[in-house]
């Protein structure tokens, strides 16, 4: 019985049951008038799902967001570990990121939309312009301090420069490199639905605008709290990725 | 016991025999002008353990890793069995002071990283990575990740690493100090036994004098500023007294103050 109260998944449980519970008092209260309960959010969810408004709002929304994932992840963690093996690319493209990640992003849409115009490009671009950098910096950070004696042991061993990066460094790294594609996937997400708000209302933008401008305050939530489900789901799916794909000596130890 | 009997015919063959390694006039300035070694010569011969001790800034670590091919050095020139040495070869094998194992890899998989490297097929690597993971004590370990060894254990698997690859001359970085002091003092003796076994060429750097008069056929005292080898003790003590009786041994002990008395001035 103590064994099953301090599970981890009962504790995980227990979290969820709090927030929502909080919540649901909270809009029972209630806070405002343009807050809904969480079982007024949840049945606007269902509602949402069974009229087709989701499954016709999220492959508009995934499109752009899938697209500059990939891209960043591929892009990112690539430069990454070019950065972190060599000074003259870290001089050259760190000032770069570092610049991306502290710009004001929503300043940046309109000189985005100039150039780019209202499609897809601009909104893959915001949703790199989120993710990317994180996921640089955290790759060539986690690249660049790889314990020294690891990788003598590669020379010594008579390693190809192609096997120590790919056998010592890159799992060496990958602890870092998933916490930078977490980080940055979660910026993705975020990214994706601010392109839809300040660009062109589409997708789950557009659900989350349009109901808000008709004070369907339920519905709002629930397309809100779809989005922050999936980004939750994706985010564990990447942590059991990681495990299984380099780590899974922290795999045993959990 | 007579120092002199045991000592002429041991170096009448060594005379003859060419060494495993011979370190000729080495000489090591890091970038910054450190002067890590200066115009070192020393020969180490085949199949003997030599130790190379000496306080900290000596170049002792230096000097292994340039025989070892990972540092190049400045000036001079490094043979392994008649060739010189440009970068790591099949000739030497490494045990690091920190034992530098992947924590995500199994002990199994680290002890035949090597033979991975080298692009040996699994099963066969995995075969002879079976093999000295029995000879260090490890069977039963194979699947374990490295975070659930103790520190003396990691070090086994290092050696087992060394070992796997079947090298002529094995390098040790202080490959003891970073074990506890009972795991070391096993460690010793089983390394002794190792190197009457193995019929292999040991380097063993190390700054512990119990350790090298120990452990050595041979010690190589190294000073700093300049860098040099000061002298060339040869510890005269009977292997057959077993490990215990040899620690409490006159001759044992008298070679650890002799060495002492000369490191002394060096400390501090």
């Amino acid at each position: 019985m103590a064994q099953f109260i301090v599970h981890p998944r009962t504790l995980k449980i227990l979290s969820f049951i709090l927030v929502f519970s909080a919540w649901e008092y909270a809009g029972r209260i209630p806070v405002s008038p343009a807050f809904p309960t969480f079982l007024e959010t949840m049945a606007a969810l269902w509602d949402l799902i069974m009229d087709g408004s989701m499954l016709k709002a999220y492959p508009e929304t995934l499109k752009p967001l899938a697209l500059g994932v990939i891209i960043s992840t591929i892009f990112g963690i690539g430069s990454g570990i070019w950065m972190g093996l060599s000074r003259k690319a870290e001089w050259f493209g760190a000032p770069i990121f570092i610049v991306m990640q502290s710009a004001p992003l929503a300043a940046l849409i309109p000189l985005l939309v100039m150039a780019y115009g209202i499609g897809l490009t601009a909104k893959i671009l915001v949703v790199c312009i989120m993710a990317m950098p994180v996921i640089v910096l955290n790759t060539f950070n986690a690249v660049r301090n790889t314990p020294h004696s690891l990788t003598e042991m590669g020379r010594a061993f008579q390693g190809s420069q192609f096997d120590i990066i790919m056998k010592i460094i890159v799992p060496s790294a990958s602890p870092l490199i998933f916490a930078g594609l977490r980080l940055g996937v979660s910026a993705g997400f975020i990214g994706a639905i601010l392109a839809e708000l300040l660009i062109t209302p589409t997708g789950i933008g557009d659900l989350i605008s349009y109901n808000q401008s008709i004070a369907e305050y339920g519905k709002m939530y629930a397309a809100i709290f779809s989005i922050i489900v999936l980004s939750v789901i994706f985010l564990e799916l990447l942590e059991k990725a990681e495990h299984s794909l380099f780590r899974p000596d922290k795999r045993e130890s959990l | 016991m007579n120092l002199a009997e045991k000592i002429s015919p041991v170096n009448d063959t060594s005379a003859v025999e060419t060494p495993a390694v011979s370190v000729k006039g080495i000489s090591k300035v890091y970038p910054g002008g450190v002067q890590a070694l200066d115009n070192m010569t020393l020969d180490f011969p085949k199949g003997e353990l030599i130790s190379l001790l000496g306080p900290s800034g000596c170049g002792k670590t230096t000097l292994l890793k340039i025989i070892a091919g990972l540092i190049p050095a400045t000036s001079g020139e490094v043979l392994v069995n008649d060739k010189p040495v440009t970068r790591p070869g099949n000739d030497r094998a490494f045990v690091f002071q920190d034992f530098a194992l992947m924590p995500w890899a199994t002990v199994m998989r680290n002890t035949a990283f090597g033979l991975e490297l080298r692009g040996m097929d699994k099963s066969e690597r995995e075969a002879i990575a079976e093999k000295y993971i029995k000879d260090v004590g490890l069977s039963g370990f194979e699947h374990s990740y490295p975070h659930e060894l103790s520190g003396g254990m990691r070090q086994r698997v290092g050696l087992a690493r060394a070992l796997s690859m079947d090298a002529d001359v094995l390098l040790m970085d202080e490959p003891f100090s970073a074990v506890d002091e009972q795991t070391r003092r096993k460690f010793q003796e089983d390394l002794i036994r190792l190197v009457e076994v193995e019929k292999k060429t040991f380097i063993f750097v190390t700054h512990s004098i119990e350790e090298a008069v120990y452990v050595s056929d041979k010690i190589a005292l190294l000073l700093p500023r300049p860098s040099r080898v000061s002298e060339i003790i040869r510890p005269d003590i009977c292997r057959e007294l077993g490990p215990d009786a040899m620690r409490r041994d006159s001759a044992y002990l008298d070679t650890v103050e002799q060495i002492w008395s000369s490191l002394r001035s060096y400390v501090e």
